[in-house]
């Protein structure tokens, strides 16, 4: 019968706050790029231009069809030997190029949502394209995709664990450097397991009180 | 103050605006009827460029709407346009629904604009309703808010496309009697109805149009009881006698 010693998680508990704030760190930083790079690859997909709208869609097929794992390689071999990158910035510009992808989706489908009326009205008013799609239509886009765009941070969140592959020492690459010493692999498994349903739930918190907060109009 | 002149439209072979010649003149109330499918909503988009035109041209105050060297967004300012289905924006209240226009388009001050902004609200009797959501507003007064929209940005000339369409009969009259009110303040205005009683009363002329083209021109007074065209004559025996 198998003894579980829980005394290997407080004992290391340093390692695990070092592992889940690069976790975070590293999630955060794609977040943050990941969300310009929606929006701008979302606008040039329903662009008129059929150049910039085939461009867009070429590079939202390539990263929804590679693994993000060989995206991270390739990122890390590849570019990162020629752009000197290191991991850490592999891990991020590999999670915020193919995350970006999936949030041009999110966008653009929130942009088509909004009802036609909306930007002839923005427009005939005198607004530029530009004015009206920041007034009006990507406020109401925005507050429409915030489902699926917690979903795509959830996923973004535990899609970093991969970068554990390329050397970054986030909390999956400690618990298995803990394992490897310790040969406590329930013990650390589950507790790392406990560690991202915190993290992820506590977004998918956030977001919902945001949800509340911007969709009281209706 | 509107010149349409020789205005061709099509949709593919399909041709929705055929060699259309309109004056009107300032101050002056145009109604636009006839069957539906007669090129009415199209025409009355076509004069802010909501929809483009393939042949002749638009002039509004001066400005050559489809020109290429026009700068649309500027003279958009000078058309307030008000739409069958209010496109009010649902995330702002009635009041900055009001405001954003003059507050991003002309750089007006955000306390001069909403002061601006209350005081048409209140004149369309909505004062009580200035921070509210449009879907906490009937139909009638979400329609009176888009009227205070176009009008904040002070333009010379107001279009309308079926204002009263998409209301509840109760609530016709109050969005009606507000642009009365404006017809008498001196407005030029071009309104797309189905309101017979109101092009009859209100409008200096009414323009009839059937597939496409403008069949009849006449003082509403002759229209109604002496049209020159048969197909004006069989329009109206058939919504005048129901």
């Amino acid at each position: 019968m198998y003894q579980p010693d829980w005394s290997v998680i407080p004992q290391n508990m340093g390692l695990f706050l070092e592992g889940i704030l690069l976790t975070l760190e590293i999630s955060a930083l794609a977040l943050v790029i990941s969300i310009p790079i929606g929006i701008i690859l979302g606008l040039c997909r329903i662009s008129k231009n059929k150049i910039i709208s085939f461009l867009a869609t070429t590079y939202i097929e390539i990263m929804r069809g590679v693994p993000l794992l060989v995206l991270l390689f390739w990122i890390f071999f590849v570019m990162g030997r020629f752009l000197q990158l290191g991991p850490y910035w592999s891990a991020i510009v590999g999670l915020a190029a193919f995350s970006g992808a999936f949030v041009a989706e999110i966008v653009r489908a929130g942009i088509q949502s909004v009802p036609r009326g909306q930007m002839e009205a923005a427009r005939s008013s005198g607004m530029s394209y530009v004015q009206a799609m920041r007034l009006i239509i990507l406020p109401q886009a925005f507050r429409k995709v915030l489902p699926p765009l917690a979903s795509q941070f959830i996923i973004l969140i535990k899609d970093s664990s991969l970068v554990s592959v390329i050397s970054v020492v986030d909390l999956t690459l400690v618990a298995k450097n803990l394992v490897a010493t310790s040969f406590r692999s329930i013990e650390v498994w589950t507790f790392v397991a406990v560690l991202y349903f915190i993290m992820t739930f506590t977004l998918s918190q956030i977001i919902r009180f945001l949800e509340k907060k911007y969709n009281s109009y209706d | 103050m509107i010149s349409i002149k020789n205005v061709q439209k099509r949709f593919g072979d399909n041709i929705v605006l055929d060699d259309i010649n309109l004056e009107i003149p300032q101050s002056n109330v145009f109604a636009l009827i006839g069957p539906s499918g007669a090129g009415k909503s199209t025409l009355i988009r076509t004069i802010n460029a909501l929809e483009g035109i393939e042949e002749g041209e638009i002039i509004v105050d001066g400005s050559s709407i489809h020109h290429k060297q026009t700068d649309i967004n500027k003279v958009r300012t000078e058309i307030g346009f008000v739409f069958q289905s209010f496109n009010l924006y649902p995330f702002l209240s009635a009041l900055d629904n009001v405001t954003i226009a003059p507050i991003n388009v002309k750089k007006m001050g955000k306390q001069e604009a909403q002061e601006k902004g209350k005081q048409l609200l209140e004149s369309l009797g909505l004062g009580d309703k200035i921070n509210s959501y449009p879907s906490q507003l009937s139909g009638g007064q979400q329609q009176r808010v888009a009227i205070a929209r176009a009008l904040a940005m002070d333009p010379k000339v107001m279009l309308f496309d079926e204002p009263t369409s998409a209301l509840d009969p109760e609530m016709i009259k109050e969005v009606l009697d507000a642009i009365r009110g404006l017809a008498k303040s001196g407005m030029t205005m071009i309104v797309v109805t189905h309101e017979m009683g109101f092009a009859r009363e209100m409008c200096d002329q009414i323009v009839f149009m059937a597939d496409g083209k403008i069949v009849e021109v006449s003082p509403p007074d002759k229209f109604f009881t002496n049209p020159d065209s048969e197909r004006a004559k069989s329009f109206l025996s058939k919504v005048l006698n129901h």
